[in-house]
Protein backbone atom coordinates (compact mmCIF):
# COMPACT_ATOMS: atom_id res chain seq x y z
CA UNK A 1 0.00 0.00 0.00
CA UNK A 2 1.29 3.68 -0.93
CA UNK A 3 1.71 6.21 1.58
CA UNK A 4 -0.89 8.89 1.83
CA UNK A 5 -0.11 10.99 3.86
CA UNK A 6 3.49 11.70 4.40
CA UNK A 7 5.28 13.78 6.95
CA UNK A 8 9.32 15.19 5.42
CA UNK A 9 11.36 16.51 8.03
CA UNK A 10 8.99 18.69 9.62
CA UNK A 11 9.46 21.22 11.94
CA UNK A 12 7.46 23.88 13.41
CA UNK A 13 9.00 26.49 16.01
CA UNK A 14 6.60 29.13 17.77
CA UNK A 15 8.66 32.51 18.01
CA UNK A 16 12.21 30.18 19.77
CA UNK A 17 9.98 27.48 20.91
CA UNK A 18 10.65 24.59 18.59
CA UNK A 19 7.70 22.10 19.08
CA UNK A 20 7.83 20.36 15.95
CA UNK A 21 11.53 18.48 15.89
CA UNK A 22 11.71 17.26 12.45
CA UNK A 23 8.77 14.48 12.06
CA UNK A 24 9.71 11.74 9.78
CA UNK A 25 6.29 9.27 9.35
CA UNK A 26 3.60 8.51 6.61
CA UNK A 27 0.08 6.61 6.87
CA UNK A 28 -0.91 4.26 4.06
CA UNK A 29 -3.80 4.37 2.58
CA UNK A 30 -6.72 2.83 4.99
CA UNK A 31 -4.74 2.89 7.26
CA UNK A 32 -5.32 4.00 11.29
CA UNK A 33 -2.47 5.48 12.87
CA UNK A 34 -2.53 6.75 16.27
CA UNK A 35 -0.81 9.26 17.57
CA UNK A 36 -0.09 9.37 21.47
CA UNK A 37 2.43 11.16 23.82
CA UNK A 38 2.54 13.52 27.48
CA UNK A 39 0.53 16.80 27.17
CA UNK A 40 2.68 19.45 25.15
CA UNK A 41 4.65 16.94 22.68
CA UNK A 42 2.80 18.59 19.47
CA UNK A 43 0.62 15.73 18.73
CA UNK A 44 -2.47 18.28 18.21
CA UNK A 45 0.47 20.52 16.56
CA UNK A 46 1.31 17.52 14.43
CA UNK A 47 -2.30 17.33 13.13
CA UNK A 48 -2.72 20.46 12.15
CA UNK A 49 0.03 21.09 10.16
CA UNK A 50 -0.81 17.50 8.71
CA UNK A 51 -4.43 19.26 7.52
CA UNK A 52 -3.16 22.03 6.70
CA UNK A 53 -4.24 24.48 9.32
CA UNK A 54 -1.13 25.51 10.10
CA UNK A 55 2.04 25.72 7.64
CA UNK A 56 5.78 23.95 9.23
CA UNK A 57 8.37 26.08 9.37
CA UNK A 58 10.35 23.43 7.67
CA UNK A 59 9.74 20.57 5.44
CA UNK A 60 6.44 19.62 4.69
CA UNK A 61 3.64 17.06 4.11
CA UNK A 62 2.45 15.49 1.20
CA UNK A 63 -0.87 14.33 0.82
CA UNK A 64 -1.57 12.24 -2.07
CA UNK A 65 2.08 13.02 -3.66
CA UNK A 66 1.11 17.02 -3.44
CA UNK A 67 2.61 19.15 -1.31
CA UNK A 68 -0.12 20.17 1.77
CA UNK A 69 -0.55 24.16 1.30
CA UNK A 70 -3.91 24.53 3.30
CA UNK A 71 -7.04 22.79 3.93
CA UNK A 72 -8.00 20.20 1.48
CA UNK A 73 -11.76 18.96 0.94
CA UNK A 74 -10.92 15.28 0.72
CA UNK A 75 -9.35 16.11 4.26
CA UNK A 76 -11.64 16.59 6.56
CA UNK A 77 -11.04 17.47 10.47
CA UNK A 78 -13.20 16.26 13.45
CA UNK A 79 -12.12 18.61 16.35
CA UNK A 80 -12.39 17.69 19.94
CA UNK A 81 -14.40 20.23 21.15
CA UNK A 82 -17.76 19.64 18.75
CA UNK A 83 -19.71 22.09 20.65
CA UNK A 84 -17.58 24.93 19.49
CA UNK A 85 -17.42 23.08 15.73
CA UNK A 86 -21.35 22.72 15.06
CA UNK A 87 -22.99 25.28 14.15
CA UNK A 88 -25.79 26.36 16.97
CA UNK A 89 -28.20 28.09 14.48
CA UNK A 90 -28.85 25.11 12.55
CA UNK A 91 -30.55 21.55 12.53
CA UNK A 92 -28.07 18.60 12.97
CA UNK A 93 -29.94 18.53 9.00
CA UNK A 94 -28.28 21.79 8.08
CA UNK A 95 -25.31 21.51 9.93
CA UNK A 96 -24.54 18.17 7.38
CA UNK A 97 -25.45 20.46 4.76
CA UNK A 98 -23.09 23.12 5.32
CA UNK A 99 -20.70 20.30 4.31
CA UNK A 100 -22.42 20.08 0.83
CA UNK A 101 -23.08 23.52 0.34
CA UNK A 102 -19.50 24.31 0.45
CA UNK A 103 -18.50 21.35 -1.98
CA UNK A 104 -21.95 22.62 -4.07
CA UNK A 105 -24.01 19.44 -4.22
CA UNK A 106 -26.75 21.03 -5.54
CA UNK A 107 -29.66 21.96 -3.41
CA UNK A 108 -31.88 19.09 -4.71
CA UNK A 109 -29.42 16.54 -3.91
CA UNK A 110 -28.98 17.49 -0.62
CA UNK A 111 -31.50 16.35 1.71
CA UNK A 112 -31.27 13.05 -0.06
CA UNK A 113 -27.73 13.16 1.07
CA UNK A 114 -28.53 14.35 4.64
CA UNK A 115 -30.33 11.92 5.45
CA UNK A 116 -27.76 9.11 4.09
CA UNK A 117 -25.19 10.30 6.58
CA UNK A 118 -27.16 11.05 9.49
CA UNK A 119 -28.32 7.70 9.23
CA UNK A 120 -24.25 6.18 9.19
CA UNK A 121 -23.60 7.95 12.52
CA UNK A 122 -27.28 7.03 13.69
CA UNK A 123 -29.01 10.37 13.80
CA UNK A 124 -31.68 10.14 11.15
CA UNK A 125 -34.38 10.59 14.16
CA UNK A 126 -33.03 13.70 15.35
CA UNK A 127 -32.25 15.46 12.12
CA UNK A 128 -34.36 18.23 12.95
CA UNK A 129 -33.16 19.13 16.59
CA UNK A 130 -30.74 21.90 17.37
CA UNK A 131 -27.13 21.05 18.54
CA UNK A 132 -27.36 22.56 21.94
CA UNK A 133 -30.44 19.72 22.49
CA UNK A 134 -28.51 16.99 21.48
CA UNK A 135 -25.58 14.93 23.97
CA UNK A 136 -22.09 15.33 23.58
CA UNK A 137 -21.83 11.90 21.58
CA UNK A 138 -24.67 12.90 19.48
CA UNK A 139 -22.93 16.05 18.47
CA UNK A 140 -19.20 14.38 18.12
CA UNK A 141 -21.50 11.59 15.74
CA UNK A 142 -22.98 14.84 14.16
CA UNK A 143 -19.77 16.80 13.69
CA UNK A 144 -18.48 12.74 11.96
CA UNK A 145 -21.23 12.94 9.60
CA UNK A 146 -20.49 16.14 8.88
CA UNK A 147 -16.71 15.44 8.24
CA UNK A 148 -17.93 12.56 6.20
CA UNK A 149 -20.30 14.61 3.91
CA UNK A 150 -16.64 15.35 2.35
CA UNK A 151 -16.44 12.46 1.24
CA UNK A 152 -12.48 12.49 2.46
CA UNK A 153 -9.95 10.63 1.51
CA UNK A 154 -8.41 11.00 5.41
CA UNK A 155 -9.81 11.73 8.17
CA UNK A 156 -7.69 13.54 10.48
CA UNK A 157 -9.24 13.29 14.52
CA UNK A 158 -8.26 15.42 17.59
CA UNK A 159 -8.91 13.99 20.52
CA UNK A 160 -12.62 13.51 19.60
CA UNK A 161 -13.61 11.27 22.27
CA UNK A 162 -11.67 13.09 24.90
CA UNK A 163 -14.66 15.01 26.48
CA UNK A 164 -17.14 12.09 26.42
CA UNK A 165 -17.84 9.56 29.78
CA UNK A 166 -16.47 6.38 29.05
CA UNK A 167 -19.73 4.22 27.97
CA UNK A 168 -20.19 6.56 25.54
CA UNK A 169 -16.59 6.86 24.14
CA UNK A 170 -16.24 2.82 24.27
CA UNK A 171 -19.50 2.76 21.52
CA UNK A 172 -18.21 5.87 19.60
CA UNK A 173 -15.14 4.16 19.27
CA UNK A 174 -16.35 0.75 17.90
CA UNK A 175 -19.13 3.04 15.60
CA UNK A 176 -15.80 4.82 14.29
CA UNK A 177 -14.34 1.53 13.13
CA UNK A 178 -17.45 0.26 11.79
CA UNK A 179 -17.33 3.47 9.46
CA UNK A 180 -13.82 3.46 8.71
CA UNK A 181 -13.71 -0.30 7.46
CA UNK A 182 -16.94 0.26 5.29
CA UNK A 183 -15.66 3.34 3.55
CA UNK A 184 -11.84 2.29 3.85
CA UNK A 185 -10.85 5.12 5.68
CA UNK A 186 -7.46 6.68 6.23
CA UNK A 187 -7.21 8.20 9.93
CA UNK A 188 -4.90 10.36 11.83
CA UNK A 189 -6.10 10.00 14.93
CA UNK A 190 -4.56 12.33 17.82
CA UNK A 191 -5.25 10.97 21.47
CA UNK A 192 -4.02 11.01 24.75
CA UNK A 193 -5.60 7.53 26.10
CA UNK A 194 -2.83 4.52 25.38
CA UNK A 195 -5.67 2.13 25.22
CA UNK A 196 -7.87 4.24 23.04
CA UNK A 197 -4.79 3.91 20.55
CA UNK A 198 -4.05 0.82 20.78
CA UNK A 199 -7.53 -0.40 20.50
CA UNK A 200 -7.76 1.73 16.99
CA UNK A 201 -5.18 1.29 15.23
CA UNK A 202 -2.66 -0.55 12.75
CA UNK A 203 -0.12 1.51 14.69
CA UNK A 204 0.62 3.76 16.98
CA UNK A 205 3.27 6.25 17.09
CA UNK A 206 4.00 8.02 20.47
CA UNK A 207 5.75 11.66 20.85
CA UNK A 208 8.59 12.62 22.68
CA UNK A 209 8.10 16.43 23.95
CA UNK A 210 10.69 19.46 24.11
CA UNK A 211 10.86 18.93 21.00
CA UNK A 212 8.09 16.84 19.43
CA UNK A 213 9.97 13.82 17.96
CA UNK A 214 9.07 10.01 17.30
CA UNK A 215 10.17 8.51 20.43
CA UNK A 216 8.49 5.15 19.67
CA UNK A 217 6.39 3.07 16.78
CA UNK A 218 4.15 0.03 17.74
CA UNK A 219 2.23 -2.12 14.99
CA UNK A 220 -0.88 -3.26 16.40
CA UNK A 221 -1.24 -6.66 15.39
CA UNK A 222 -4.65 -7.04 16.68
CA UNK A 223 -7.51 -9.01 14.50
CA UNK A 224 -10.45 -7.19 13.47
CA UNK A 225 -13.01 -6.39 14.26
CA UNK A 226 -11.90 -5.70 17.54
CA UNK A 227 -13.91 -5.80 20.41
CA UNK A 228 -13.99 -4.18 23.96
CA UNK A 229 -14.11 -7.50 25.86
CA UNK A 230 -11.81 -9.79 23.98
CA UNK A 231 -9.24 -7.03 22.16
CA UNK A 232 -8.66 -5.55 25.54
CA UNK A 233 -7.90 -9.37 26.93
CA UNK A 234 -5.62 -9.96 24.68
CA UNK A 235 -2.13 -10.49 25.84
CA UNK A 236 -1.14 -8.70 22.76
CA UNK A 237 -2.79 -5.73 23.77
CA UNK A 238 -1.47 -5.46 27.56
CA UNK A 239 1.89 -5.80 25.81
CA UNK A 240 1.77 -3.25 23.64
CA UNK A 241 0.07 -1.15 26.70
CA UNK A 242 2.84 -1.42 28.98
CA UNK A 243 4.90 -0.54 26.38
CA UNK A 244 3.25 2.18 25.68
CA UNK A 245 3.08 3.05 29.20
CA UNK A 246 6.78 2.41 29.85
CA UNK A 247 7.41 5.31 27.15
CA UNK A 248 5.11 7.87 28.08
CA UNK A 249 6.46 7.45 31.63
CA UNK A 250 10.08 7.97 30.89
CA UNK A 251 9.11 10.53 28.47
CA UNK A 252 7.30 12.71 30.45
CA UNK A 253 10.17 12.28 33.22
CA UNK A 254 12.06 13.65 30.32
CA UNK A 255 10.38 16.38 29.65
CA UNK A 256 10.19 17.48 33.80
CA UNK A 257 13.92 17.26 33.79
CA UNK B 1 -53.88 38.77 35.27
CA UNK B 2 -50.05 39.33 35.04
CA UNK B 3 -51.41 42.61 33.37
CA UNK B 4 -53.63 43.43 36.30
CA UNK B 5 -50.68 42.61 38.51
CA UNK B 6 -48.75 45.03 36.36
CA UNK B 7 -50.75 48.09 36.68
CA UNK B 8 -51.55 48.26 39.93
CA UNK B 9 -49.11 49.78 41.61
CA UNK B 10 -48.92 52.21 38.67
CA UNK B 11 -52.45 52.84 39.58
CA UNK B 12 -52.51 53.12 42.87
CA UNK B 13 -49.68 56.09 42.32
CA UNK B 14 -52.11 57.57 39.79
CA UNK B 15 -54.65 57.50 42.59
CA UNK B 16 -52.72 59.29 45.08
CA UNK B 17 -50.76 61.80 42.88
CA UNK B 18 -54.56 63.24 41.78
CA UNK B 19 -54.61 63.72 45.54
CA UNK B 20 -51.67 65.33 46.16
CA UNK B 21 -52.42 67.46 43.16
CA UNK B 22 -55.89 68.37 44.21
CA UNK B 23 -55.21 69.07 47.81
CA UNK B 24 -51.93 71.50 46.89
CA UNK B 25 -53.73 73.68 44.92
CA UNK B 26 -53.36 74.78 41.22
CA UNK B 27 -49.42 74.68 40.02
CA UNK B 28 -47.49 75.78 37.32
CA UNK B 29 -45.41 72.73 37.70
CA UNK B 30 -47.61 69.55 38.23
CA UNK B 31 -51.30 68.46 37.27
CA UNK B 32 -53.07 65.98 38.70
CA UNK B 33 -53.45 63.03 36.18
CA UNK B 34 -56.69 63.41 35.23
CA UNK B 35 -56.37 66.45 34.26
CA UNK B 36 -53.17 64.79 32.26
CA UNK B 37 -55.26 62.30 31.05
CA UNK B 38 -58.10 64.75 29.38
CA UNK B 39 -55.11 66.46 27.76
CA UNK B 40 -53.77 63.85 26.08
CA UNK B 41 -57.26 62.86 24.65
CA UNK B 42 -57.08 66.29 23.93
CA UNK B 43 -54.11 66.49 21.87
CA UNK B 44 -54.91 63.30 20.43
CA UNK B 45 -57.79 64.38 19.30
CA UNK B 46 -56.57 67.51 17.52
CA UNK B 47 -54.07 65.83 15.63
CA UNK B 48 -51.33 68.09 17.49
CA UNK B 49 -49.54 65.08 19.23
CA UNK B 50 -49.69 62.80 16.00
CA UNK B 51 -47.98 65.07 13.94
CA UNK B 52 -45.56 65.60 16.68
CA UNK B 53 -45.32 61.97 16.96
CA UNK B 54 -44.49 61.66 13.28
CA UNK B 55 -42.00 64.73 13.56
CA UNK B 56 -39.81 63.10 16.46
CA UNK B 57 -39.86 58.96 15.22
CA UNK B 58 -39.02 60.90 11.53
CA UNK B 59 -35.73 62.84 13.02
CA UNK B 60 -35.15 59.23 14.94
CA UNK B 61 -35.73 56.66 12.77
CA UNK B 62 -33.91 58.67 10.18
CA UNK B 63 -31.05 59.27 12.45
CA UNK B 64 -31.33 55.71 13.19
CA UNK B 65 -31.26 54.31 9.98
CA UNK B 66 -28.51 56.83 8.68
CA UNK B 67 -25.96 56.11 11.99
CA UNK B 68 -26.63 52.56 12.25
CA UNK B 69 -25.94 51.64 8.83
CA UNK B 70 -22.54 53.16 9.52
CA UNK B 71 -21.94 51.79 12.49
CA UNK B 72 -22.53 48.41 11.22
CA UNK B 73 -20.54 48.75 8.35
CA UNK B 74 -17.71 50.63 10.18
CA UNK B 75 -18.09 48.11 12.72
CA UNK B 76 -17.96 44.87 10.45
CA UNK B 77 -14.76 46.56 8.79
CA UNK B 78 -13.03 47.05 12.25
CA UNK B 79 -13.57 43.81 13.26
CA UNK B 80 -12.20 42.01 10.84
CA UNK B 81 -9.48 44.04 9.63
CA UNK B 82 -7.43 44.53 13.31
CA UNK B 83 -4.77 46.95 11.89
CA UNK B 84 -7.20 49.83 10.38
CA UNK B 85 -8.74 49.15 13.87
CA UNK B 86 -5.59 49.84 15.50
CA UNK B 87 -4.53 52.64 13.02
CA UNK B 88 -8.44 54.25 13.68
CA UNK B 89 -8.72 53.56 17.28
CA UNK B 90 -7.10 56.96 18.52
CA UNK B 91 -10.01 59.23 16.49
CA UNK B 92 -13.00 56.54 17.33
CA UNK B 93 -11.95 56.84 21.09
CA UNK B 94 -11.83 60.83 20.83
CA UNK B 95 -14.92 61.31 19.05
CA UNK B 96 -16.94 58.56 21.21
CA UNK B 97 -17.59 60.63 24.40
CA UNK B 98 -18.73 63.72 22.70
CA UNK B 99 -21.95 63.98 23.60
CA UNK B 100 -24.32 64.46 20.84
CA UNK B 101 -25.88 67.25 22.47
CA UNK B 102 -22.54 69.02 21.90
CA UNK B 103 -22.69 68.63 18.38
CA UNK B 104 -26.06 70.62 18.05
CA UNK B 105 -24.29 74.01 17.70
CA UNK B 106 -21.77 72.67 14.93
CA UNK B 107 -24.88 70.68 12.82
CA UNK B 108 -27.02 74.12 13.69
CA UNK B 109 -24.65 76.35 12.11
CA UNK B 110 -24.07 74.01 8.99
CA UNK B 111 -28.02 72.95 8.77
CA UNK B 112 -30.46 75.17 9.88
CA UNK B 113 -33.33 73.91 11.70
CA UNK B 114 -35.74 70.84 10.41
CA UNK B 115 -35.44 67.28 9.77
CA UNK B 116 -31.55 66.96 8.86
CA UNK B 117 -30.03 68.58 12.06
CA UNK B 118 -31.89 66.38 13.85
CA UNK B 119 -31.11 63.18 11.89
CA UNK B 120 -27.68 64.66 11.70
CA UNK B 121 -27.29 64.49 15.34
CA UNK B 122 -28.94 61.46 16.50
CA UNK B 123 -27.09 59.41 13.34
CA UNK B 124 -23.73 60.78 15.22
CA UNK B 125 -25.50 58.91 18.51
CA UNK B 126 -26.28 55.46 16.79
CA UNK B 127 -23.34 55.05 15.21
CA UNK B 128 -21.17 54.39 18.72
CA UNK B 129 -23.36 51.50 19.98
CA UNK B 130 -23.88 49.60 16.48
CA UNK B 131 -19.61 50.23 15.85
CA UNK B 132 -18.48 49.10 19.28
CA UNK B 133 -20.82 46.24 19.64
CA UNK B 134 -20.63 44.59 15.90
CA UNK B 135 -16.92 45.13 16.08
CA UNK B 136 -16.60 42.87 18.86
CA UNK B 137 -19.57 40.69 17.73
CA UNK B 138 -17.31 40.17 14.64
CA UNK B 139 -14.03 39.57 16.59
CA UNK B 140 -15.95 37.24 18.87
CA UNK B 141 -16.94 34.82 16.72
CA UNK B 142 -16.03 31.32 17.83
CA UNK B 143 -12.34 30.94 16.44
CA UNK B 144 -13.16 26.95 15.97
CA UNK B 145 -15.73 28.04 13.44
CA UNK B 146 -13.57 29.83 11.69
CA UNK B 147 -11.71 27.08 11.27
CA UNK B 148 -14.46 25.05 10.38
CA UNK B 149 -14.93 27.22 7.17
CA UNK B 150 -11.09 27.60 6.50
CA UNK B 151 -11.30 23.48 6.63
CA UNK B 152 -14.56 23.36 4.51
CA UNK B 153 -12.95 25.79 2.34
CA UNK B 154 -16.02 28.30 2.25
CA UNK B 155 -16.01 31.42 -0.74
CA UNK B 156 -15.27 34.52 1.42
CA UNK B 157 -18.43 35.59 0.89
CA UNK B 158 -20.06 32.47 2.00
CA UNK B 159 -17.49 32.68 5.23
CA UNK B 160 -19.68 36.02 5.84
CA UNK B 161 -23.10 34.92 5.08
CA UNK B 162 -23.05 31.39 6.71
CA UNK B 163 -20.78 31.75 9.23
CA UNK B 164 -19.58 35.00 10.63
CA UNK B 165 -23.12 37.10 10.06
CA UNK B 166 -25.48 34.18 11.69
CA UNK B 167 -22.78 34.27 14.76
CA UNK B 168 -23.16 37.99 14.73
CA UNK B 169 -26.24 38.71 14.16
CA UNK B 170 -27.50 38.46 17.57
CA UNK B 171 -25.11 40.61 19.35
CA UNK B 172 -25.47 43.41 16.41
CA UNK B 173 -29.48 43.25 16.60
CA UNK B 174 -28.81 44.16 20.44
CA UNK B 175 -26.84 46.88 19.46
CA UNK B 176 -29.55 48.13 17.13
CA UNK B 177 -32.04 48.13 20.04
CA UNK B 178 -29.19 50.26 21.98
CA UNK B 179 -29.45 52.75 19.09
CA UNK B 180 -33.09 52.44 18.82
CA UNK B 181 -33.53 53.92 22.03
CA UNK B 182 -30.54 56.54 22.05
CA UNK B 183 -32.43 57.42 18.77
CA UNK B 184 -35.46 58.70 20.67
CA UNK B 185 -33.68 60.31 23.61
CA UNK B 186 -31.38 62.32 20.94
CA UNK B 187 -34.35 63.51 18.92
CA UNK B 188 -36.42 64.44 21.97
CA UNK B 189 -33.46 66.01 23.59
CA UNK B 190 -32.79 68.20 20.20
CA UNK B 191 -36.20 69.49 19.86
CA UNK B 192 -36.21 70.24 23.52
CA UNK B 193 -32.70 72.48 22.96
CA UNK B 194 -33.10 73.97 19.05
CA UNK B 195 -35.56 71.98 16.95
CA UNK B 196 -38.58 73.84 16.73
CA UNK B 197 -40.70 70.46 15.86
CA UNK B 198 -42.05 67.11 17.24
CA UNK B 199 -42.95 65.81 21.17
CA UNK B 200 -39.10 67.95 22.45
CA UNK B 201 -40.64 71.03 21.37
CA UNK B 202 -43.88 69.90 22.51
CA UNK B 203 -43.23 69.62 26.01
CA UNK B 204 -41.12 72.82 26.19
CA UNK B 205 -43.97 75.13 24.50
CA UNK B 206 -46.49 73.44 26.77
CA UNK B 207 -44.25 74.47 29.84
CA UNK B 208 -44.13 77.64 28.04
CA UNK B 209 -47.62 78.12 27.77
CA UNK B 210 -47.94 77.17 31.67
CA UNK B 211 -50.16 73.99 30.61
CA UNK B 212 -48.21 71.32 33.29
CA UNK B 213 -51.44 68.65 31.91
CA UNK B 214 -50.53 69.09 28.74
CA UNK B 215 -46.51 69.29 29.40
CA UNK B 216 -47.07 65.77 31.52
CA UNK B 217 -49.16 64.63 28.72
CA UNK B 218 -46.32 64.98 26.14
CA UNK B 219 -43.76 63.28 28.88
CA UNK B 220 -46.26 60.36 29.20
CA UNK B 221 -46.89 59.84 25.30
CA UNK B 222 -43.09 60.02 25.27
CA UNK B 223 -42.62 57.19 27.23
CA UNK B 224 -45.40 55.15 25.28
CA UNK B 225 -43.66 55.94 22.68
CA UNK B 226 -40.29 54.72 23.72
CA UNK B 227 -41.76 51.35 25.71
CA UNK B 228 -44.11 50.51 22.01
CA UNK B 229 -40.66 51.08 20.19
CA UNK B 230 -38.73 48.50 22.56
CA UNK B 231 -41.86 46.07 22.95
CA UNK B 232 -41.78 45.93 18.81
CA UNK B 233 -37.94 45.51 18.96
CA UNK B 234 -37.88 42.70 21.63
CA UNK B 235 -40.95 40.84 19.83
CA UNK B 236 -38.99 41.15 16.90
CA UNK B 237 -35.48 39.92 18.44
CA UNK B 238 -37.35 36.73 19.91
CA UNK B 239 -38.68 36.06 16.68
CA UNK B 240 -35.73 36.03 14.44
CA UNK B 241 -32.74 35.27 17.03
CA UNK B 242 -34.93 33.26 19.49
CA UNK B 243 -32.81 30.18 19.24
CA UNK B 244 -29.38 31.97 18.36
CA UNK B 245 -29.79 34.32 21.56
CA UNK B 246 -30.21 31.38 24.08
CA UNK B 247 -27.15 29.36 22.37
CA UNK B 248 -25.42 32.83 23.19
CA UNK B 249 -26.45 33.33 26.18
CA UNK B 250 -25.50 29.64 27.25
CA UNK B 251 -22.16 30.06 26.21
Amino acid sequence: MTALIEFRDVELSFGETLVLGGLNFSVRRGEIVCLVGPSGCGKTTALRVASGLMAPTRGEVRFDGARVEGPRRDVAIVFQDYAKALLPWRTAAGNVSLALEAMSVPRGKRAQRVGELLDRVGLLRHAFKYPSEMSGGMQQRLQIARCLAQQPLALMMDEPFGALDAMTRQSLQDEMLQIASAADATILFVTHDLEEAIYLGDRVIGLAPHPGRIGIELDVALPRPRNQVFTREDPEFLRLRRQLYDFIHTAEKGAAR
Amino acid sequence: MKLLQALALPAALAALAEVGARMSGPSDAVAPPSAVALALVEALGDGSLVAATRDTLLGAFGGLAIGASIGLILGLILGAAPTLDRLLEFPVEVLRPIPSVAVIPIALVALGFGYSLEIAIVSFACVWPLLILTRAAVRGVEPRLVEVARALKLTPLDRIVKIVAPAALPRIFVAFRLAAGVSLIVAVTVEIAVNPMGLGYGVMTAGQALRPDLMLAYVFWIGVVGFGLNALLVSAQQRFFGRAARSEAAR
